[in-house]
């Protein structure tokens, strides 16, 4: 159950744009069920009082559409950032993404987005409803005729359950209250990968990433994935591919993501949220914040605004190559 | 009508297997079902549908079309088209089994792609009634009926058994293979099966969706209608759509250099991304929003034009379900077909 | 095994000639191994050409149907194909498939009729096709009016061609035109568009307008003013292409497929054609 309601929301967003703060809104818009929630910009207060909808399902991070929208609005956009989505607004501002004048950032937090595949899994298919009930969702279905009853904790998406930050590192307005950096279990996982043999590894890796449509959707959900033009749509690059030749390529389109984002990817997990494969993308991504965190010291991509990268900072501490190549060795 | 007990269906498939290779929905590790190659061990997955639609069969993600050796200024082009032999696809849905259709207006018309014509020539397509439609389901829109699936043979599951009719020469031709195993049958509990689906079908939340606004002849319509703008605004721009979609067939023809020749292929392609159309001088479609319309325009309006009226799509709901950002075919045929219908 | 016809699977083709035509455009004379003419076409008709390991397109065949010994397409300098092809030596071999779209209208609709071929530098590439047709055929046309404009006398395509038969056709009025001044230029200067409205043709004609979008759009406009209706002027589209049959999808605007329903439009089709071409 979110603590704060739609209502608040709605409430909040009416008046800025009444008082003229803002000419535009980036919410979530009400699909055909409660659980399909398009990002939408509203301009008036007739939309978002008939369509616009925060509850479990919200979790679309709107951060990357502040490139394209700042552009395309006259005055101020309002944007509602989650804990998690203010990293990325803050590595976008790094990145000089999208100009900060232009945007009024409410803050909101959050309790967690539900997974619909979850819930799928605990009540079954043919969903017609679910409401917030207490700590739990209510879920209505076409083949049973009472609702189940779901703790939200149980359905809770993965990146929720290994929550790094309940703290919102920007906002101009903040809506309730603000919470505190986690310390999570986020990289159990990778350590757990780690952990593997290289065979076990690839193997994992290639079972994974053989269910890999190409669709590009983790790249064009992701924040860090901001390039006007990407090498893999560039036709003049050799790698632009639609399909993969083989195997090898599919492995490399994820691999060169990954290192391409290195260093500034927030772990904000939109990456697997939209797979529709259900691939855990993230991981490649966290592997890559677990090293930096050893190699460097603590980094959270995004924390703050301007902060110097690891990987693009020289210090004289730095980590010699030598000694990423025997930690390499010891593992082969 | 004949029917074997669900716990010998895997007696069923092994039989089939000894002369013909045979795909099925599996669950995987993760629970997503894929259509998998059948062997001992191989358990038939009770979800409604796989992710990645069966068109892969006779339209797969990518294929080699041919190779070329080059030695100085010449060219030896090698047909490498194989002999395909006969396989069977089990457990197809009634919205996939009316995708083939559609994509053989596509492929078989004049001139027939030899690589699809081949692949479908040589497929044995078994149907499996839906028993559990999800509220993404709206097959019914496109006038299917889950109940009742096309194919070279029409499956029923119920709680202990499965029940099969042949449709066509090469249904009947399976139905002979697996004869030992199976035995006849009235249809009371297929008939049941139906009546209940049928129930089902109506309470589905999209059962009202009508296709009544749309059709051949609608271009001026709906191409410029203003609502495109507010659909298309937060498209991602990426083909997730297209490749779970089982109608969509827009290709993309590459070559691949192995450093020891050449390899022309074909892969799927999508009209939703930025360089779909861009040619060396220049882009028709610059905007996400111009090839967000193109998608729909073509499903709704354009094939139907050039196809008796029959749309492109089928409403199998896997874009409801796999959008990144939930946008989909349901929405935009309410919102620009809403105040269009009369 | 006996393997069906594949469109997609082209023949060898052997370049046999290049001609230097402006400082960015080339003709190439292409026959298969054996000497031959790889298939038979009609006016306006298109082919595939490739480069393994480059790439495809899809380019107009510029020599007429009436030649039976080979086929010419005037190239144009401009993408990753075009490029390499420059580069081509006598002797290079490609890969060639086709034919691919709708011809013009040439012995139906045209027949007995004053014919008024307007072209805007490559744009004469399509159009050399029909016009050397229906010079072939001469007694089945009535007058044959070409009006051809460039950027400069480099950059006009066929020069020789054109001066030293075209003009000397009985009943065939050549009309060029250059964008600037030039020195050893004395003909026309100024713009497609605007020369045609000079002309002032009368409107007893079928027109067929091949060029840069731009000329197009201001020419058909020029053409209208002058009294023609849009059911007597022709034109070709060109969009990306893939497949060349209307399978792949790029060239797919409303209901037609630019490959295989054109590239030869009459421009009230166009009309009905959501405007993204």
């Amino acid at each position: 159950m979110q603590k704060i309601t739609k209502d608040q929301l709605v409430e909040k967003t009416v008046a800025l744009l009444s008082d003229g703060t803002v000419s535009a809104v980036l919410g979530w818009s009400r699909g055909e069920f409660d659980y399909d929630i398009t990002p939408a910009v509203f301009k008036t207060a007739e939309d978002l009082k008939e369509n616009f909808v925060w509850n479990d399902f919200c979790g679309a991070n709107f951060s990357k559409y502040l490139v394209a929208q700042t552009g395309k609005v006259e005055g101020k956009i309002l944007v509602f950032l989650k804990p998690c989505d203010t990293y990325s607004f803050n590595q976008l501002l790094t990145e000089h993404r999208f100009d900060r004048e232009k945007v009024y950032a409410v803050g909101i937090p959050c309790e967690g987005m539900a997974d619909i595949a979850k819930v799928k899994e605990i009540v079954g298919d043919g969903i017609v409803s679910i409401e917030a009930d207490g700590e739990n969702l209510k879920v209505s279905t076409l083949y049973e005729d009472a609702p189940a009853l779901v703790n939200a904790k149980d359905v809770m998406a993965e990146r929720c359950v290994n929550c790094k930050s309940k703290k919102h590192v920007a906002y101009d307005e903040l809506m309730g209250d603000d919470g505190e950096v986690i310390e999570s279990n986020r990289f159990d996982e990778v350590a757990r990968l780690e952990a593997m043999t290289p065979d076990e590894r690839f193997a994992f890796w290639q079972n994974e990433l053989s269910r890999c449509i190409r669709c590009n959707a983790c790249r064009d959900a992701c924040p860090a994935c901001t390039c006007e033009k990407c090498v893999f749509d560039n036709p003049a690059s050799s790698v632009e591919n639609k399909a993969p030749a083989n195997s090898f390529e599919e492995k490399m389109f994820h691999i060169i993501r990954a290192f391409h984002v290195a260093g500034r990817c927030t772990d904000c997990g939109e990456c697997s949220r939209v797979c529709p494969q259900n691939i855990p993308l993230h991981l490649l991504n966290r592997k890559f914040i677990k090293d930096i965190n050893e190699f460097y010291g603590e980094y959270q991509a995004g924390a703050e605004v301007g902060s110097r990268a690891p990987l693009v900072d020289y210090t004289t501490e730095d980590l010699e190559p030598g000694e990423v190549f025997d930690r390499g060795d010891k593992d082969a | 009508m004949r029917k074997v007990s669900l716990d010998s269906i895997n007696k069923v498939f092994a039989k089939i297997s000894e002369s013909n290779k045979l795909y099925l929905p599996v669950d995987g590790s993760d629970g997503v079902a894929v259509y998998t190659e059948w062997s001992e061990g191989k358990e038939w997955s009770n979800a409604l549908n796989t992710v990645r639609s069966p068109k892969d069969f006779f339209f797969p993600q990518m294929e080699n079309l041919m190779e070329f050796k080059t030695s100085g200024k010449n060219i030896e082009l090698v047909d490498i088209r194989d002999e395909k032999e006969d396989f069977v696809i089990f457990g197809v849905r009634a919205c996939d089994v009316r995708s083939f259709d559609i994509l053989d207006r596509v492929f078989l018309s004049d001139p027939v792609d030899s690589f699809y014509a081949s692949r479908r020539e040589h497929g044995i397509i078994v149907s499996v009634a839906c028993s559990k439609p999800s509220e993404t389901c709206f097959c019914k829109t496109f006038g299917i009926d889950a109940a009742n699936p096309d194919g070279d043979v029409t499956a029923w599951k119920t709680e202990d058994s499965v029940y099969f009719v042949a449709n066509t020469e090469k249904g009947e031709a399976f139905m002979k293979k697996i004869e030992d195993l199976t035995e006849e049958c009235d249809d009371s509990a297929v008939t049941a099966q139906k009546e209940r689906i049928a129930k089902i079908m109506e309470k589905l939340p999209l059962a009202d969706l009508s296709t009544d606004a749309f059709g051949g002849g609608k271009t001026d319509t709906f191409f410029n209608a203003p609502e495109w703008d507010e659909l298309s605004q937060t498209c991602l721009g990426c083909g997730t759509c297209t490749f779970v979609c089982p109608t969509c067939q827009c290709y993309d023809i590459k070559d691949f250099n192995t450093g020891n020749g050449v390899i022309r292929y074909r892969c799927w392609d999508s009209c939703m991304y930025s360089e779909f159309t861009k040619m060396a001088h220049g882009n028709n479609r610059l905007s996400q929003k111009e090839r967000f319309r193109q998608r729909f325009m073509h499903k709704l309006v354009y094939y139907p034009e050039n196809n008796e009226g029959i749309f492109g799509c089928v409403g199998c709901g896997r874009c409801l379900a796999k959008c990144p950002i939930s946008m989909n075919i349901v929405k935009v045929m309410k919102k620009i077909g809403g105040n269009k219908s009369e | 095994m006996n393997k069906m016809e594949e469109t997609l699977i082209p023949k060898i083709g052997v370049i046999t000639d290049v001609r230097i035509d402006t400082p960015d455009i080339k003709t190439f004379r292409v026959v298969t191994p054996d000497g031959k003419k790889a298939f038979d076409h009609r006016p306006g008709q298109c082919a595939m050409l490739s480069i393994p390991g480059v790439g495809e397109a899809m380019f107009s065949i510029t020599s007429s149907p009436t030649n039976t010994e080979y086929m010419e397409f005037s190239i144009k300098k401009c993408g990753c194909v075009t490029e390499w092809l420059h580069q081509a030596e006598v002797g290079q071999q490609i890969t060639i498939r086709g034919p691919y779209g709708n011809p013009f209208p040439v012995d139906d609709v045209f027949a007995g009729k004053n014919l008024l071929f307007i072209a805007g530098g490559v744009g004469l590439a399509p159009l050399r096709s029909v016009i050397n047709y229906c010079r072939h055929y001469r007694d089945r046309y009535g007058d044959i009016d070409i009006v051809y404009g460039s950027r400069s006398k480099d950059d006009l395509l066929d020069y020789k061609e054109i001066i030293e038969e075209w003009s000397n056709d009985a009943g065939v009025n050549v009309h060029l035109t250059i964008d600037n001044p030039q020195e050893g230029w004395d003909g026309h200067v100024g713009f497609v568009p605007n020369f045609v409205k000079e002309l002032g043709f009368d409107t007893n004609k079928t027109a067929v307008l091949c060029g840069p979008p731009i000329m197009i759009k201001f020419t058909l406009e020029g053409l209208i003013s002058l009294g023609f209706d849009k059911t007597q002027v022709y034109t070709t589209l060109e969009l990306r292409m893939k497949c060349g049959v209307g399978k792949c999808g790029r060239c797919n605007v409303g209901s037609k497929y630019v490959c295989k329903d054109g590239p030869v439009f009459r421009c009230d089709e166009l009309e009905e054609l959501p405007d993204e071409y």
